[in-house]
C-alpha cells in the first residue's frame, strides 16, 4: 500500500471507533432491554432469552399511552405557534423595520443566555396564582416563550439574508406586507422554516425540568418526565428501565434520522450566524 | 431597472405627499403588529417571569405565606453556605468536561481529518450528532448503567485487566463528580467535531496552499492557519457547552441526584429542591439569579475572546 493509502485507512479506522463509542451505550441497552425484566444484566451480554415483552411492560408500567399523548399534544401546539409568532416578528424586525427594533433584536438574543431556572420559578408560582399550573396550556405558552428568543433570531437573519429586491419589486407591485410574506417571502423559506420546526420539536419533545416543575399530574406528565420519575421506582430493574429509555427516545430519533440534515444545520448555523 | 426608477417615484411622491403620513410611516405602525404575538408571550411568560424571580430572591417566602422582606440576606446564603457555594464550584468543574475536553478533542480530531476524508461523512456526522437530539434524560437512564458495579464500563476495564479499578462510578465519593463529566464530554464532542469540520471547510483553500509553499509542515499549518480560521466556531461551541454545564439540571437529576453526600449538587438542582420541596423560594431564587449572572459574565467573556477582529 501507497503511504496515502495507509494514512486514510487510519483516519478511517478513528471516526469508526469513535462512531463506536459514540454508539455502543446504545446497543448495550438494545441489548439489555430484552433480558428477562426483574434479572441481572451481566454488561454487555446477549440475553439467553429474548425478551420482547418488556417494551409492552415498560410501556404498561410506565403509562406511556399517556405520556405519549401528553408529549404529543404539547408539542402540536408548541411548533406551530413558535413557527409562526417567530416568522412574523423576523419578518416585522428585518423587512418591515420597527421604531426601536434593534433594540427589540437585542432583548430577543438576551432570550437566549436565560437559563430555564431562573424562569421556572416565578413560572409555578405565578401560573399557580391563575390556576394554569396542571394544564397543557401553561406548559404550552412558557415553552413558546423559552424557544421563541432562538426563533425570532432565526427568522429575523433569514428574512435579513434574502435579497433586498425581492421584496421591493413587489413593493412596488402595490403587494401589502402581509402578501409580501405570504406570496413572495414564504415559498422560499421553506427550508428555514423546517429546520426552524424539528429544533422546536426536539426542544418541546425533550423538555424535563419545566414540564416536572408545571405539571404535578401523572397523567399529563410527558415521555421525557416519565421516565425521570420510572427511575426513581424501577430504577434497579435495567431490562425495564432500558426499555422505557429506548421507547422515549425512539420518536426523537426517528424525526432525527428523517430530517439529519435540517438538525445539524440549525444547531450548526443557527450558532454562526451569530 | 425599471423596478428600481419606479421606486424612487413612489418615495419622492410619498414625500411630497402634503401633511402625509406617509406610506413608511404607516407601515411603521403596523410593523408592531407582526411583532405583537410573539411579544407578548415573551415579555408575559419569559422575561416577567424573570424579574419575578428576582423580586423572590429578596424575599423570605415558603410559598404559601406573606413573604417578608429579606434584603441581601439571600445571596449572603448563597454565598457562604458551602451547600450552595459548593454546587456552584461543581458546575464550575462540570465546564472542564463540558466544554474544554470537548472543544480539545473537537480540534484534534479536526486537525487530523481535514479536507482528506469525503465518502461517508454524512454517516458519521448523522452518528457524532446524535447524543445532541437525545433527551438528556434518556442519555442519563443509559449511562447510569454503563457506570453501574455490573455495567459496561467496568465490564472494560476488566477486559482491558485493569479489573481493580473497577467500582459503582457514580456512588464513588471522590469520582462521582468526574464521571458526571465524563457523560458532559461524550454529549458534547461530536457537536464539537462537527461545528469545527464544517468551519475548516469555509477556510480558504489557497491560505493552506501557501502556507505549504513556505514550508510550514501540517503541525504549523494547523496552528497558524485552521486554528484562527475556527476562531467563531470555537466561540460557539464554548457559549453553547458552558452554558449546558453551568445550567444543566436533567443529567444530574437521573443519574446522582446530587450524591454521594452531596458530591455532584450543582445550582440547578438545588433550586428546584430549595423551591419545590423545602419550601425556601427566596434562596432557590438568589442561586438561579447568581447562576444567571454567571452564565451571562462567561458567555460575554467568551465572546470578547473568540471575537474576530474586523
Amino acid at each position: 500500500m501507497k503511504p496515502d493509502a495507509i494514512a486514510t485507512a487510519l483516519r478511517y479506522g478513528l471516526l469508526s471507533t469513535l462512531a463506536a463509542l459514540v454508539l455502543l451505550p446504545f446497543l448495550g441497552i438494545v441489548l439489555a432491554s430484552l433480558h428477562p425484566a426483574g434479572g441481572q444484566v451481566p454488561g454487555f451480554s446477549l440475553p439467553e432469552r429474548w425478551s420482547w415483552e418488556n417494551f409492552r411492560l415498560a410501556w404498561e408500567t410506565g403509562g406511556f399511552d399517556r405520556l405519549m399523548w401528553s408529549g404529543t399534544v404539547i408539542a402540536v401546539f408548541v411548533v406551530p405557534l413558535t413557527v409562526c409568532f417567530a416568522t412574523l416578528a423576523g419578518y416585522a424586525l428585518s423587512i418591515l423595520g420597527v421604531w426601536g427594533g434593534r433594540a427589540l433584536s437585542l432583548a430577543f438574543v438576551l432570550g437566549l443566555t436565560l437559563p430555564v431556572e431562573l424562569l421556572v420559578i416565578a413560572l409555578y408560582f405565578n401560573l399557580r396564582e391563575v390556576g394554569m399550573t396542571n394544564t397543557y396550556t401553561g406548559v404550552i405558552l412558557a415553552e413558546v416563550a423559552l424557544f421563541l428568543p432562538f426563533g425570532v433570531y432565526w427568522m429575523q437573519s433569514h428574512f435579513a439574508s434574502m435579497p433586498r429586491e425581492l421584496v421591493e419589486a413587489a413593493r412596488v407591485d402595490g403587494a401589502r406586507d402581509l402578501t409580501v410574506l405570504a406570496r413572495v417571502l414564504l415559498p422560499v423559506s421553506w427550508p428555514a422554516i423546517t429546520t426552524l420546526a424539528v429544533l422546536v420539536f426536539m426542544w418541546s419533545w425533550n423538555q424535563f425540568l419545566l414540564v416536572l416543575v408545571m405539571i404535578q399530574d401523572p397523567a399529563l406528565r410527558t415521555a421525557p418526565t416519565g421516565l425521570g420519575l420510572f427511575v426513581g421506582q424501577y430504577g434497579t430493574d435495567i431490562p425495564l428501565l432500558s426499555a422505557a429509555t429506548l421507547l422515549v427516545i425512539a420518536p426523537i430519533v426517528v424525526v432525527y434520522l428523517v430530517f439529519q440534515r435540517s438538525f445539524v444545520n440549525g444547531l450548526t448555523q443557527g450558532a454562526v450566524k451569530g | 431597472m425599471a423596478g428600481s426608477a419606479l421606486l424612487r417615484r413612489g418615495r419622492e411622491e410619498t414625500r411630497r405627499r402634503p401633511g402625509g403620513r406617509g406610506r413608511g410611516g404607516r407601515s411603521r405602525w403596523r410593523a408592531w403588529l407582526y411583532l405583537l404575538p410573539a411579544l407578548v408571550v415573551y415579555l408575559g411568560f419569559a422575561v416577567y417571569s424573570g424579574l419575578n424571580t428576582l423580586l423572590f430572591s429578596f424575599l423570605h417566602w415558603d410559598g404559601f405565606q406573606t413573604p417578608a422582606w429579606a434584603g441581601p440576606d439571600n445571596y449572603a446564603r448563597v454565598l457562604t453556605d458551602p451547600l450552595l457555594s459548593g454546587a456552584i464550584l461543581n458546575a464550575l468543574v462540570l465546564i472542564v468536561f463540558f466544554s474544554l475536553i470537548p472543544i480539545a478533542v473537537g480540534l484534534l480530531l479536526t486537525g487530523l481529518l481535514l479536507g482528506r476524508v469525503r465518502r461517508g461523512m454524512t454517516f458519521y456526522r448523522t452518528v457524532f450528532f446524535l447524543p445532541q437530539v437525545l433527551p438528556l434524560v434518556a442519555v442519563g437512564t443509559t449511562w447510569r448503567w454503563l457506570y453501574a458495579d455490573d455495567g459496561m464500563i467496568n465490564q472494560a476495564l476488566e477486559a482491558v485487566g485493569a479489573g481493580f479499578l473497577t467500582r459503582a462510578w457514580l456512588g464513588d465519593h471522590d469520582l462521582a463528580l468526574f464521571a458526571l463529566g465524563l457523560i458532559g464530554t461524550w454529549c458534547m464532542s461530536g457537536l464539537c467535531m462537527v461545528l469545527f469540520l464544517s468551519g475548516a471547510q469555509r477556510i480558504d483553500p489557497s491560505l493552506n496552499e501557501a502556507a505549504a509553499i513556505d514550508g510550514a509542515g501540517p503541525v504549523r499549518r494547523f496552528m497558524n492557519v485552521t486554528l484562527p480560521g475556527l476562531r467563531r466556531e470555537i466561540g460557539i461551541a464554548a457559549v453553547i457547552t458552558t452554558i449546558a454545564a453551568l445550567a444543566g439540571f436533567d443529567l444530574v437529576f437521573v443519574t446522582t441526584n446530587g450524591g454521594p453526600a452531596g458530591q455532584t449538587n450543582v445550582p440547578a438542582l438545588l433550586v428546584y429542591r430549595l423551591a419545590f420541596n423545602e419550601g425556601s423560594i427566596g434562596a432557590a431564587s438568589a442561586l438561579a439569579v447568581v447562576l444567571t449572572l454567571l452564565v451571562i459574565v462567561l458567555v460575554g467573556a467568551i465572546r470578547l475572546l473568540t471575537r474576530e477582529e474586523r
